[in-house]
């Protein structure tokens, strides 16, 4: 990339309210023929609205969107498309039961950019536009099927699928809204050689991330947003993680959990030749065994739709399980009901915290005690002792930091992170001998992340056992002492922290035997 | 659709016509009877045909139709009422206003599907309340029209009910015309010429619902209108993005679906019988919405599933043909309800999901925000 190269796309003073929220506060950004410019910043930060408005999706209270040197108004995602702005969504907009070619073609059936005063009842021509989408994927090294359906490709495909849907538009500006949350190590790899091939073809990458390791790699410029602002824009040369870190938080951030060596003790969860079906009815766990002790912290790593969801459900009861058999400190509790999982002793901090976590039309009083409201002392002979709520709610709001007005407030009107905390504070507060936490930091800012680390190893170190799903690699790192990687519903590889490396499990989780 | 289905399909109704065969042998030659349960068949299945067109429509698009058999009730009243205005009110002749009938009948359709619409899209009411709502309002007001406009001192007619011009006429198909000289004076090849000749000669609303499921499997899967329907009900927000306009897409389909399930409301009072009656459509919009699902939210395979409710019907009718000759230990086949309940038990079976899995759109019911 050439510092004096032109810009091709500029926002000027875009300023973005909904109601309450300021969430683009007077924003300035230009992108610049070829070069990838990361925009940085926490789930909150302003980043998704400012993008929506560059693709036409929102319209600004004020500002203006240059597209090339002429000033544009973009009102609606039609408008961007003809202006050569496509975008990757991070949840995919791809139609899964459709084929690659029909995703590709919708909207655009009879032109490579959707033309206004279309014949609704004209013929799709799937064979010319498959041609095209072949010779799209050769020429920039994007290799997809244009026959295959697209619920059967791997989310690495999907995405591929995604950037050849903009390049058959004639995008020559790519949005890429969180592209790796979803991929593995590698396929994140692959990704960034794709994104520099396209780049070197002539083609500007917005690169949206939170992930500070992959801007310093890829990005050519990196602008930083937080609550609404830009904070400012700086090189990776320039740069690094920690300061980065401070520029999208606001202060001193601690990247690393502290923690001492853990101390293992007496075996509490065994996990025996567990099967599980997921909801289609497809095994989604073939015959899992593990252990977990007391006083560490069990990581399972994996790509997301491994089994490790189905797995963390039948492990709290949620699930039906085929066969095998699992135990809590020495309980058989196979197929049980949760109720008695979890007054044999277990914590769980389920994967969807808004519809497994919490009844959000309760108040934040009534979530606290969903375990335990029919069991004194907060039921007493089937009467709930509101007083003993209270006590209880007021109590946990100030030792877990949840951030209410009033421990009234329903638990929908609270932030994904005080949402968490609720959970946690409800879950870690009783006395259990096992901690199943199923993503749980997945969508916080970096503050409530650190926040439930340090409780999670908190209870490590308390000789509790911990069981951790997450798809963050970083997070299994950082959090666990053991790590056991699912791929395709089996445990591939069970390996000591110390002893592993990112690339390793990353290969491992890829379904890769031998590092290569 | 998979051969699983249309084997079972298939299988009903070899089941359903050996029944009437065997009972009917000693009265008249297989090929007469099947032929006359093909032709009644074909015939009966219409309504459930285009009502089941009408459901995938809507629900391809992602709006889920419970209200068809609203629709078809209102619409088989206010044709047949168009049909009687323009005939005694406005004195126009008996083709003009069975044909003005039956357009009227395919817009009364279209509003209630309006209301649907305005309901499930506009103001995201619940869907299965939105159809709940069409239902009831169509028993409501075609009762109560009914009652105000033709009983009673005061209402418009009189008290009497007036006739109605008449229903629309058979379309012949020239097939005996032209196959029987083949036959040279063979009177067996000849009786089954005209016994073939049957199974086409139909009325114009069944013969245009069979071109109908032909058209609206092209239309869904072969052009850019479809292309564009099935992903509105698939993935709305995945639409949106590429600039298609979702709730212009759906309200555009749900109309569609409301005048096809009018075309079945005509074919009750326009078609079939030319008088109308409260309640007449009788649950065969709920009949057409489970033979859609049976045909997996296709045009074809609902239409195969149709004609499965269709063929029990004709099982219903013909055997009245063989009264005298039935067999003691079939008697109990001449008992309308016996036959009758054959459809909404085999709607049951078909529910149950024993004869494979149907996968709805993925967004049918889900209103679409922004």
């Amino acid at each position: 990339m050439a510092k004096d190269s032109k810009v091709v796309l500029e926002a000027k003073g875009i300023t973005k309210k909904f109601p309450g929220v300021l969430a683009n506060d007077n924003i300035n950004f230009d992108l610049r023929e070829g070069e990838i410019h990361a925009l940085l910043g926490e789930n909150g930060a302003g980043k998704s609205t400012l993008m929506n408005i560059l693709y036409g999706l929102y319209h600004p209270e004020s500002g203006e969107v240059i597209v090339d040197g002429n000033q544009m108004q973009l009102n609606s995602s039609r408008d961007a498309i003809h202006h050569g702005i496509g975008m990757v969504h991070q949840h995919f907009m791809l139609i899964p039961v459709f084929t690659v070619t029909e995703n590709i073609m919708l909207g655009a059936e009879t032109d490579h950019r959707a033309v206004p005063n279309e014949i609704p009842l004209v013929k799709l021509d799937r064979k010319e536009v498959a041609q095209k989408v072949s010779d799209l994927s050769h020429q920039y090294g994007l290799d997809v099927d244009p026959e295959a359906i697209v619920g059967d490709l791997p989310v690495g495909i999907q995405q591929r699928v995604e950037i050849v849907k903009a390049l058959y538009r004639k995008a020559n500006i790519l949005i890429l809204d969180e592209p790796t949350a979803v991929l593995t190590p590698q396929e994140a790899e692959d990704l960034f050689r794709i994104m520099h091939d396209l780049t070197a073809k002539g083609v500007s990458i917005i690169f949206i991330t939170h992930k500070l390791k992959e801007v310093l790699a890829v990005a050519d410029r990196i602008t930083v947003m937080r609550a609404g602002r830009v904070v400012g824009t700086t090189t990776p040369k320039e740069s690094n993680e920690q300061k980065l870190a401070s520029m999208m938080v606001g202060r001193e951030v601690i990247l690393t959990v502290q923690k001492k060596p853990a101390e293992p003790a007496e075996e509490i969860l065994r996990v025996e030749d567990l099967r599980v079906r997921d909801v289609r009815g497809l095994e989604a766990v073939r015959g899992v065994s593990f252990s977990v002790y007391a006083g560490e912290v069990l990581g399972i790593a994996g790509v997301q739709g491994n089994g490790q969801t189905e797995l963390a459900e039948a492990l709290t009861g949620l699930r039906h399980i085929e066969s095998g058999h699992f135990t809590l400190a020495g309980n058989d509790l196979t197929n049980k009901a949760p109720r008695l999982v979890t007054e044999t002793g277990l914590a769980h901090i389920p994967e969807d915290r808004q519809r497994h976590g919490l009844v959000l039309s309760y108040t934040i009083t009534d979530n606290m005690v969903l375990c335990d409201y029919y069991r004194p002392p907060f039921g007493k002979r089937g009467v709930i002792q509101q007083k003993e709520l209270d006590a209880n709610a007021r109590k946990l709001i100030k030792e877990y930091d949840v951030r209410t007005p009033s421990p009234f407030v329903a638990a929908g009107k609270l932030s994904g992170g005080n949402q968490q905390k609720v959970i946690v504070a409800r879950e870690l507060s009783r006395p259990v001998k096992l901690v199943i936490a199923s993503q749980p930091t997945r969508g916080l800012d970096v503050g409530s992340i650190e926040y439930i680390h340090k409780e999670i190893v908190a209870m490590r170190d308390r000789g509790v056992a911990v069981l951790l799903v997450s798809a963050e690699l970083d997070e299994i790192l950082s959090l666990s002492d053991r790590i056991a990687v699912m791929y395709r519903g089996e445990i591939v590889d069970t390996v000591n922290v110390k002893e592993t490396t990112r690339e390793q499990l990353g290969l491992r989780m890829a379904g890769v035997h031998e590092p290569a | 659709m998979d051969w699983k289905r249309f084997g079972f399909i298939f299988l009903i109704i070899v089941v359903l016509f050996g029944v009437v065969v065997l009972v009917g042998q000693v009265k008249s030659p297989p090929i007469v009877i099947i032929t006359s349960m093909l032709a009644t068949t074909i015939a009966v299945a219409t309504p459930l045909t285009l009502g089941a067109l009408s459901g995938v429509f809507c629900e391809r698009a992602g709006v889920v139709n419970i209200g068809i058999e609203g629709m078809m009730l209102s619409s088989a009243f206010f044709g047949w009422l168009a049909a009687i205005y323009m005939f005694h009110i406005f004195n126009f002749g008996v083709g003009i206003s069975i044909t003005v009938g039956a357009l009227f009948a395919m817009v009364a359709g279209a509003l209630m599907a309006l209301l649907l619409a305005v309901l499930s899209i506009t103001y995201k009411v619940d869907q299965i309340i939105g159809g709940t709502v069409i239902n009831i309002l169509a028993v409501g007001l075609t009762g109560f029209l009914n009652r105000q406009l033709f009983f009673g001192s005061g209402s418009v007619f009189g008290g009497n009910v007036p006739n109605s011009p008449g229903v629309l006429p058979t379309i012949h198909i020239p097939i005996r015309e032209i196959f029987s000289p083949l036959c040279g004076d063979a009177a067996s090849c000849l009786q089954v010429v005209t016994s073939i000749n049957k199974v086409f000669d139909q009325k114009p609303i069944a013969i245009s619902a069979i071109l109908l499921v032909f058209i609206a499997h092209y239309v869904l899967f072969n052009t850019r209108w479809g292309l564009r329907t099935r992903a509105v009900g698939e993935h709305p927000k995945a639409a949106d993005t590429v600039g298609i306009n979702v709730i212009k897409m759906r309200y555009a389909n749900v109309l569609i679906g409301g005048a096809l399930a009018g075309l079945a409301g005509a074919y009750f009072t326009i078609e079939s019988v030319p008088s109308f009656e409260p309640l007449l459509t009788n649950g065969r919009g709920f009949i057409s919405l489970a033979a859609m699902i049976f045909g997996n939210w296709t045009p074809i395979g609902s239409w195969t599933a149709a004609l499965v409710f269709g063929a029990s019907q004709a099982l219903n009718i013909n055997i009245q043909i063989f009264r005298d000759v039935i067999p003691p230990q079939w008697a109990f086949l001449q008992q309308s309800y016996v036959v009758g309940l054959i459809p909404y038990i085999l709607t049951m079976i078909i529910l149950t999901g024993i004869i494979g899995r149907t996968t709805p759109p993925a967004a049918d019911g889900v209103p679409y925000e922004k």
